[in-house]
């Protein structure tokens, strides 16, 4: 059961940052699946063409970027959302605090990254309060994100260090623009269509357009696809382990109850009645073992490092599951039992 | 309960004879072996080990199929030819036949009550008939005190009468018992005898014991002797009990 609940929770965590700006159509780099799949790049002002598209609402800059930053002595890893804050792609709620009210040096960070409300944290070149806190906002990694605001992001992200740009400007390469983002979201009106509207920007093409339901295609089937199958056969292996551990349970106290399986036959109990009775017992172990599994994951789960996520139809899913392995597992002592001669009660 | 004596045999065994294997492998249990037992008689069969006691136990108790020979039991053909007559055999031990054994046997889940009242369910008795008539059956037994007993809390004889209970709990008239006095000592042994004699003549019913319990040789109508799978005596039975009693067993 722990194992469904990593992999839901690694599900949940991969579509929690595509799920929270709220919008219904991803603007990318052309020929790519980014922003989470596939790195992509593309001009800032591409925000204010989206915007005049028919049928978008609100349009808005992103960027997306992973940085390792020093907090209380130790490596904090965080995923950085840089956005605009009268845009879409904020902070889908905050739970404590406030949001970012300046245009620099302002964050909301989530629970799980440990900072607190007036934290100051170093980043990059600049240093950052935190403002407020989400929740459950995290990548498809795990690391808590922090949403700060699209300039400081993208000062973070494409500045090159002093020494870089001394290099560059050696080169002769001069200063490249900063303004990139990795995306532009945009949040369509009500009756519009998405599918239009990508058409249109796919019709520019140095860009790639998603609907939010292939972004969380991409990210449910491509990003976590690797995890889902480990983690899928880890379970088919933990199944097929405890179903033999259930067997064996069963074919010993069975072996245990010759005698009165014996007595049983011989005063005239059908075999139905034998079968019925190891079943019984198969499905009570297997019901204790659920029961004990269940109780012991829901008072643990929140202490893994990463979400666990147990839906109610994932338990009842399981719950099936142990039952047909409880009752392949009771075969073997059916087997035991039915073969038992009557004749056995006889004599000492 | 009827104290009327029946002259019709309970149990009628007509050259029955079983082996095991064929050719040099080939053991004759049994050879030609015919045996007649009326009710309310208590019947004990003896015999070294091997001599073919336990599996002439096993075929009357529709258990073991005989090689050839035929049987009849409380009145019923069930065996011709050394062919079974009756397809379903445990309805036929279920109606017709009481077991008793040398370890009281009793099932190790079920308390006292529930070890007699599950043959009365198993004949398809409803469970609060069931539970009643085992409750009144203990206490026939005199064991009525530990209804509520695990066999794992119950003594030897208090076990042998729960079982004996069982055994008689579809009021069987023909109860096979294997060593029934084997686990106890000399004074409970008599009074299980006793006991089995009491049921004998109440439940116009016949006991066949197979034992080597020579304290209670004196209790037995008949003995039946077998040697390398042959009777001694003509199937009537001889009335050696006074004159085994005390002997040593061959």
């Amino acid at each position: 059961m722990a194992m469904i609940g990593i992999y839901r929770g690694l599900v949940v965590d991969a579509l929690t940052i595509a799920r929270a700006p709220a919008v219904d159509l991803w603007v990318v780099e052309a020929n790519t699946r980014g922003p989470f799949a596939e790195a992509s790049r593309i001009p800032g002002d591409i925000r204010d063409a989206v915007a005049r598209i028919s049928g978008v609402a609100a349009a808005g800059s992103i960027t997306y970027q992973t940085v390792e930053a020093q907090y209380r002595n130790a490596k904090l890893r965080l995923y950085i959302i840089g956005y605009e804050p009268t845009r879409p792609g904020g902070p889908p709620e905050i739970v404590q605090g406030r949001g970012i009210a300046r245009n620099h040096y302002e964050m909301v960070a989530d629970r799980t990254a440990g900072l607190e409300l007036g934290d100051r944290i170093h980043l990059g070149r600049n240093t950052f309060s935190v403002v407020g806190l989400t929740q459950h906002q995290v990548n498809t990694g795990g690391d808590p994100a922090v949403y700060i605001t699209l300039p400081d992001a993208q000062k973070l992200q494409f500045d090159l260090a002093p020494p870089a740009q001394r290099v560059q400007l050696a080169r002769g390469g001069g200063t490249a623009s900063r303004d990139t983002v990795n995306a532009v979201i945009a949040r369509l009106q009500p009756n519009a269509s998405a599918a239009a509207a990508a058409d249109t920007v796919r019709r520019w093409k140095h860009l790639s357009a998603i609907t939010q339901a292939a972004q969380e295609e991409i990210l449910s089937r491509s990003l976590v696809d690797r995890a889902r199958r480990q983690i899928g056969l880890f379970t088919s292996l933990l199944l097929t382990v405890s179903a033999v551990i259930i067997a064996l349970i069963i074919y010993t106290m069975t072996m245990e109850k010759l005698k009165p399986i014996a007595t049983l036959k011989l005063i005239g109990s059908p075999d139905r009645t034998i079968v019925g009775m190891i079943v019984q017992q198969a499905l009570a172990l297997g019901f204790i073992g659920f029961s004990i599994g269940v109780a012991l994951i829901l008072g643990i789960k929140d202490y893994f490092p990463r979400r666990v996520v147990l839906e109610p139809d994932n338990v009842l899913m399981l719950g099936l599951v142990v039952l047909g392995v409880c009752l392949l597992s009771s075969g073997l002592g059916v087997r035991a039992a039915l073969k038992v001669d009557p004749a056995t009660a006889l004599g000492g | 309960m009827t104290t009327s004596r029946d002259d019709r045999p309970l149990v009628q065994v007509d050259g029955v004879s079983k082996h095991f294997g064929e050719g040099q492998t080939r053991v004759d249990a049994l050879v030609d072996v015919s045996i007649r037992v009326y009710p309310q008689q208590l019947i004990a069969l003896l015999g070294p080990s091997g001599s073919g006691k336990t599996t002439l136990l096993n075929i009357i108790g529709c258990i073991l199929s005989p090689s050839s020979g035929a049987m009849a039991l409380d009145g019923e053909m069930v065996v011709r030819d050394g062919r079974w007559l009756r397809g379903d055999l445990r309805r036929l031990r279920l109606e017709k036949i009481g077991f008793i054994f040398q370890s009281h046997n009793l099932l190790p889940f079920l308390n006292a009550t529930d070890n007699v009242a599950i043959v009365l369910q198993l004949a398809g008795v409803d469970a609060a008939n069931a539970r009643r008539r085992a409750i009144e059956l203990l206490g026939y037994l005199e064991v009525g005190h530990r209804k509520d007993a695990m066999p794992a809390h119950l003594s030897g004889g208090e076990g042998q009468r729960v079982a004996i209970a069982r055994a008689l709990a579809n009021r069987p008239r023909i109860i096979l018992a294997d060593e029934p006095t084997a686990a106890l000592d000399s004074k409970r042994a008599q009074i299980v005898m006793d006991l089995l004699r009491k049921l004998a003549i109440e439940q116009n019913a016949a006991i066949i014991a197979v034992t080597h319990d020579e304290k209670i040789f004196d209790r037995f109508d008949r003995i039946f002797q077998l040697r390398d799978g042959r009777l001694d005596d003509d199937g009537e039975g001889q009335n050696r009990a006074a004159e085994l009693a005390g002997a040593p067993l061959v």
